[in-house]
């Protein structure tokens, strides 16, 4: 492959979650983290699973990984049944997850390597692309600790980015980040997703998160994990965290958490 | 500067203090020699020889040994963070030997192999191995399990990840092992130099136990000095400048 076709990046594939169910058992109790989850995800869009804490959103970004298999159902990326983990179906973690005995540069690299079909010298430019795509091409030989949270995440991407994946999966990426840092990053998504487009899932607890980035907002309750309501964001991007049309969507959907959490109040 | 200046203090009150003790005549100079005798032996043993001598065969065999210690341990070490099979057998067995103190392998060596390198030989790699062995156990376990799962969606596994995630993650563990293993490797080996006459090398512990049978204070001290000498070498030499690599690239310590 040719470094332009490598840059141009492959076509975004489409995801099925057919009839998927989990439970985890322990010794002391059995947790039905995820009931009969059906879900399609086009090639392209960009997805938030947003709900209460155990509701099982993070396990079923695992399943879709390939990090973790469901006791039922499958999920299909491109019409093939996820096995296991592949580079093209890449996470970002809630933590940035990067190697300390690695640069930044190194870090990006990573992936890369693993991918066949490039020389090395090949990678290294794709690597300082994704670099500068987030912003830190000054940051190439930095160690990881000396890094800022946001700035973390950011070099985190640019690995998740590298390889070019079809479907990037993010697992609460900028929940440990400050508010300023994470309008920040919100809008470098958005620029970003706007170049390189990939079909996104995206796990959140945050609403407003969920609707500034998200083409579809999945809300889901807990025990089991269930998929409760969907919601369509037809703003246009790019989206500001604090424009007023986008604090109302929010409000829609928050009511609908609590109504959900309400119910389940009642119902225990 | 001015930390080595406080430090070169230190040890220069340190000397002038045993001086001024031994002037006192608290105890016989038979007991303790003055600084000047340890220091006059010293010279007079690197002039002839015997000191370099001696100082070259016991590294040399404690380098063999240790190298031989950890090219068996951290391979099993490995595998004992890998398989629970060898975890239950192997593992079990080097958390016991571990245990035990290497001095307690001499009766066994010497009658294994006689008065033969082999014996000193044996003695320091029970004393590295199973050391080895553990801290690079611990050291895999105590990796993130973040750090695999990130490396597992890369398309990392096989070899692969073995050499390029969970041997560097593990590194500041394996890094203290080694050290551990060294400091257990030293301690085997002037036991068994101490312990086990052999012709075919005059190593420093055996320096060290003639000087007690020949009564000369001034050569137990010298040699003692010669070994703490090798110690502190090897540490500031050898395992300095890779620790400092790993708070470095790390963010630990605190300075």
């Amino acid at each position: 492959m040719s470094l332009e076709e490598e840059l141009e990046g492959l076509p975004p594939a489409n995801l099925a979650v057919e009839d998927v169910s989990k439970w985890f058992r322990t010794s002391r109790q059995t947790v039905h983290a995820l009931d009969h989850i059906s879900l399609n995800i086009s090639e392209g869009e960009f997805v938030c699973l947003v709900g209460p804490s155990g509701c099982g959103k993070s396990t079923l970004l695992d399943i879709i990984a390939g990090l973790a298999t469901p006791d039922e159902g499958r999920v299909m990326a491109d019409n093939a049944p996820v096995l296991n983990p592949g580079r093209h179906r890449l996470v970002m973690f809630q933590e940035s997850a990067l190697f300390p005995w690695l640069n930044v540069i190194g870090n990006i690299m990573f992936g890369l390597k693993l991918k066949p079909g490039l020389r090395n010298k090949e990678r290294l430019e794709v690597a300082k692309f994704f670099l500068q795509l987030v912003g830190l091409e000054k940051f190439a030989a930095a160690h990881v600790h000396e890094l800022s949270g946001g700035m973390k995440q950011r070099v985190a991407l640019a690995r998740a980015l590298a390889p070019n994946p079809r479907v990037l999966l993010m697992d609460e990426p900028f929940a440990a980040l400050d508010a300023l840092t994470r309008e920040q990053l919100y809008s470098d998504i958005q620029r970003i997703w706007e170049k390189r487009r990939k079909t996104i899932v995206f796990v959140t607890h945050n609403v407003r998160e969920a609707v500034c980035l998200a083409d579809r907002v999945i809300l889901f309750s807990r025990n089991p994990g269930r998929i409760r309501e969907q919601f369509d964001i037809p703003i246009p991007r790019p989206r500001d965290i604090n424009s007023i049309e986008l604090a109302q969507h929010a409000a829609q959907i928050t009511r609908a958490l609590k109504g959900h959490s309400e119910e389940e109040a009642s119902h225990e | 500067m001015r930390r080595a200046l406080l430090a070169t203090l230190f040890f220069l009150v340190l000397v002038a203090a045993w001086h001024f003790i031994v002037k006192a005549g608290v105890w016989s100079s038979v007991l303790l020699p003055s600084p000047q005798s340890v220091g006059e032996y010293l010279l007079g043993a690197f002039r002839d020889g015997t000191l370099l001598q001696a100082t070259s065969v016991t590294v040399r065999r404690l380098l063999v040994g240790y190298l031989i210690g950890i090219a068996i341990g951290l391979p099993l070490g490995l595998l004992t963070s890998a398989s629970r099979f060898v975890e239950d057998t192997i593992g079990v067995m080097a958390l016991g030997l571990q245990t035990l103190p290497s001095v307690c392998w001499i009766p066994l060596a010497l009658l294994w192999f006689g008065q033969t390198e082999s014996a000193m030989l044996f003695v320091v790699i029970m004393g590295t191995v199973w050391s080895v062995v553990i801290a690079t156990d611990t050291g895999v376990r105590n990796i993130p399990p973040i750090f695999a799962r990130a490396a597992r969606t890369m398309g990392s596994r096989g070899l692969h990840k073995w050499t390029k995630v969970i041997l560097p993650a593990s590194l500041p563990f394996l890094v203290s092992g080694m050290k551990q293993g060294w400091a257990f490797a030293w301690r085997s080996l002037m036991a068994a130099e101490i312990y086990v006459t052999i012709l075919t090398g005059f190593g420093l512990g055996h320096l060290l136990h003639y000087g007690r049978e020949l009564h000369a204070m001034d050569q137990v001290i010298g040699v003692m000095l010669v070994i703490i000498t090798i110690g502190l070498l090897t540490d500031k030499i050898l395992f300095s400048p890779v620790e400092r690599f790993l708070h470095n690239r790390w963010g630990t310590g605190l300075r």
